[in-house]
């Protein structure tokens, strides 16, 4: 049954995960990257940030180590692609599974470590009246995260170096001409990415799942895939600025994260069919453009016979 | 000044596919010289302004631009001080950004980019009155994506970034060749003008050999990855399309016929 409470639920891991989702829409729609080393930096952010909370260190320096982990995991990506011309998804593949044996280590070999300190979430919950729901904590908690990084994001695409990023995503060859170094810029893009994602495992971590996991990357690319679709989908226009196109796809997280909820409570299916059906979902929104040409080319050739046809009677 | 010395260069070396296409090119640009330059398909030209800008490396040879040799110098660090106009419309400007975004790009081309707000209105004034001079209608669209413009006024506006900035030498690579003749005319136009004005040393790689005629203080022909010709100041303004052509048969020891490539239009 669908109740109030897994709206709510849904709707603050939707806040949450949309940072990642942040995160995947600038490498993948800013400078047109497929990113598969989001798969690797988000269990590094969590098993960073958990590893030093449980050590005692404090949950905002935790979840800055695990921004700067991040940063570096997505200049490792950068590197291998503009120094070694390595291709995008492989050089983030290569980042990837090297982060798998790196966060084991992290984690001293361990494949859950639980949160047992102070976290951001007991913080937070502390400024709020004693029986408020852990989901309002978690709502309020992201989308604070979400306005922040919305608003520091739309002022840093507007600046220069945002700008030579875009025009670097965009045509690289014209941003060569006009002098923008695009291998610093693709590397810069994919620091600035793998930051949040890796910031996003920290807050799911803390909020979500109460440890850090190392199987927690799987299927993340297809997640932030799957909420930037619907996101655009539903209210992305042409014409709306940086800052709407990124709340856009903040609300594309919460709806994805809003339907899988309802679709749980479907008694036939099981949790473990959600990646199947989000792949599917990605699949055939990137499918749909393709195939609407070919109808539209086919329909022209089609009237053109006709014409030709109505022509020689 | 721009002084070539021995440019050569291979592509594929040691396989089947070995391709001698820059030959031992040497030549010397003067400050301001208008330099068009003809030849068949595959002759080199393309090669040769593209080593020159740093997007292909050379084999052998040296690059002296204005006093200093920048033929080992990164392609991006070169795009400071040439500007660069190509054959297609679609590659000079970023189709989803403004118009005004791609301007202040290529005005910021001299410096590194910094964490100021590239969208003020700052330079708008200085914008309006250069896209005025295209007289396409483009300055009051400041706000409009360069995806959203025709071919010629791309290009119109590629031209305008290659220059927006005084480059110390301009690259024009058959860049009306994929207009229509009205546009192409428009566009041609516009650069000679602006050259003039600006008084750009330039080299204008062109597959018509009107517009080479008409065009410019000189004029160089390659074949084969060699310059075959270089004439300049009277002598070129006197030339003649078949005389052009019967030069090109004499240097080049082929019949022009078999190179249709050369006729233009
Ligand atoms: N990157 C490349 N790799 C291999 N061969 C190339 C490359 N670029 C150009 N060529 C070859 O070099 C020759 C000269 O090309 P180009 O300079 O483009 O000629 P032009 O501009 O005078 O028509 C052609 O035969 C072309 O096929
Ligand atoms: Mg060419």
């Amino acid at each position: 049954m669908i109740t109030a409470a897994t709206i709510q639920s849904a709707i603050a891991q939707g806040l949450l995960w949309a940072v990642l989702t942040l995160g995947v829409y600038l490498t993948y729609r800013v400078l047109g990257f497929s990113d598969l080393g989001c798969e690797g930096s988000f269990p590094l952010g969590a098993a960073v940030s958990v590893v030093l909370m449980n050590g005692g260190v404090h949950p905002l320096l935790a979840a800055a180590a695990a921004m700067l982990c991040g940063a570096i995991a997505g200049a490792i990506t950068g590197v291998l692609h503009t120094v070694f011309k390595i291709p995008d998804i492989l050089a983030g593949i290569l980042t990837m599974i090297s982060l798998y044996s790196i966060n084991i280590r992290i984690m001293s070999g361990k494949a859950t470590v639980t949160i047992a300190s102070d976290t951001l979430k007991s913080i937070v919950g502390g400024l709020f009246p004693q029986n408020t729901s852990s989901y309002i904590v978690s709502i309020v908690t992201g989308a604070i995260f979400c306005l922040i990084i919305v608003g520091v994001l739309y002022y840093y695409f507007g600046t220069e170096v945002g700008c030579s990023i875009r025009a670097t995503g965009d045509n690289a060859k014209m941003a060569r001409a006009v002098g923008v170094n695009t291998d610093m810029m693709i590397v810069l893009c994919l620091v600035i990415s793998n930051s949040m994602i890796a910031l996003a495992g920290n807050l799911i971590a803390q909020f979500d799942y109460g440890s850090a996991l190392v199987n927690m990357g799987q299927g993340t690319i297809v997640i932030g895939l799957a909420s930037i679709i619907i996101g655009e989908v539903l209210f992305v226009r042409d014409e709306m600025n940086f800052a709407l196109k990124m709340f856009s796809v903040v609300a594309g997280a919460v709806i994805y994260r809003i339907v899988i909820a309802c679709a749980l409570t479907l008694p036939w299916l099981k949790a473990t069919d959600l990646k199947l059906i989000t792949a599917v979902t990605v699949a055939i929104a990137l499918a749909l453009p393709v195939v609407k040409q070919k109808m539209a080319l086919r329909a022209k050739r089609r009237a053109a016979l006709k014409e030709a046809g109505n022509a020689e009677a | 000044m721009l002084k070539l010395k021995n440019l050569s260069k291979t592509f594929n070396p040691g396989t089947v596919n070995e391709k001698l296409v820059l030959d031992n090119v040497s030549l010397l640009v003067n400050e301001g010289d208008f330099v068009s330059v003809i030849g068949s398909n595959g002759a080199g030209k393309s090669t040769l302004l593209n080593a020159i800008a740093g997007s292909v490396d050379l084999d052998a040879g040296s690059i002296e631009l204005n006093g200093r040799e920048i033929s080992q110098m990164p392609d991006v660090t070169r795009a400071r001080f040439i500007g660069r106009v190509f054959q297609d419309p679609m590659m000079g400007t970023a189709p989803g950004m403004w118009i005004k975004e791609n301007l202040s790009l290529a005005y910021r081309r001299t410096k590194r980019p910094t964490l100021r707000w590239a969208l003020s209105s700052d330079d708008d004034e200085m914008y309006i009155e250069k896209l005025e001079k295209l007289g396409l209608g483009l300055e009051g669209r400041l706000k409009t994506k360069v995806g959203l413009l025709s071919g010629g006024q791309r290009q119109a506006l590629t031209l305008l970034m290659a220059t927006i900035q005084q480059p110390e030498l301009l690259l024009l690579d058959e860049h009306t060749a994929a207009l229509d003749p009205k546009t192409a005319k428009t566009v041609l136009e516009l650069s000679a003008d602006i050259i003039e004005k600006n008084n750009l040393t330039t080299l204008m790689v062109t597959h018509n050999m009107r517009n080479a005629i008409d065009y410019g203080n000189r004029l160089i022909m390659m074949h084969e990855g060699r310059i075959i010709l270089d004439i300049e100041g009277e002598e070129k303004r006197r030339l003649s399309v078949a005389a052009l052509m019967e030069m090109f048969e004499r240097s080049s020891g082929e019949d022009f016929a078999s190179d249709s490539a050369l006729l233009g239009k």
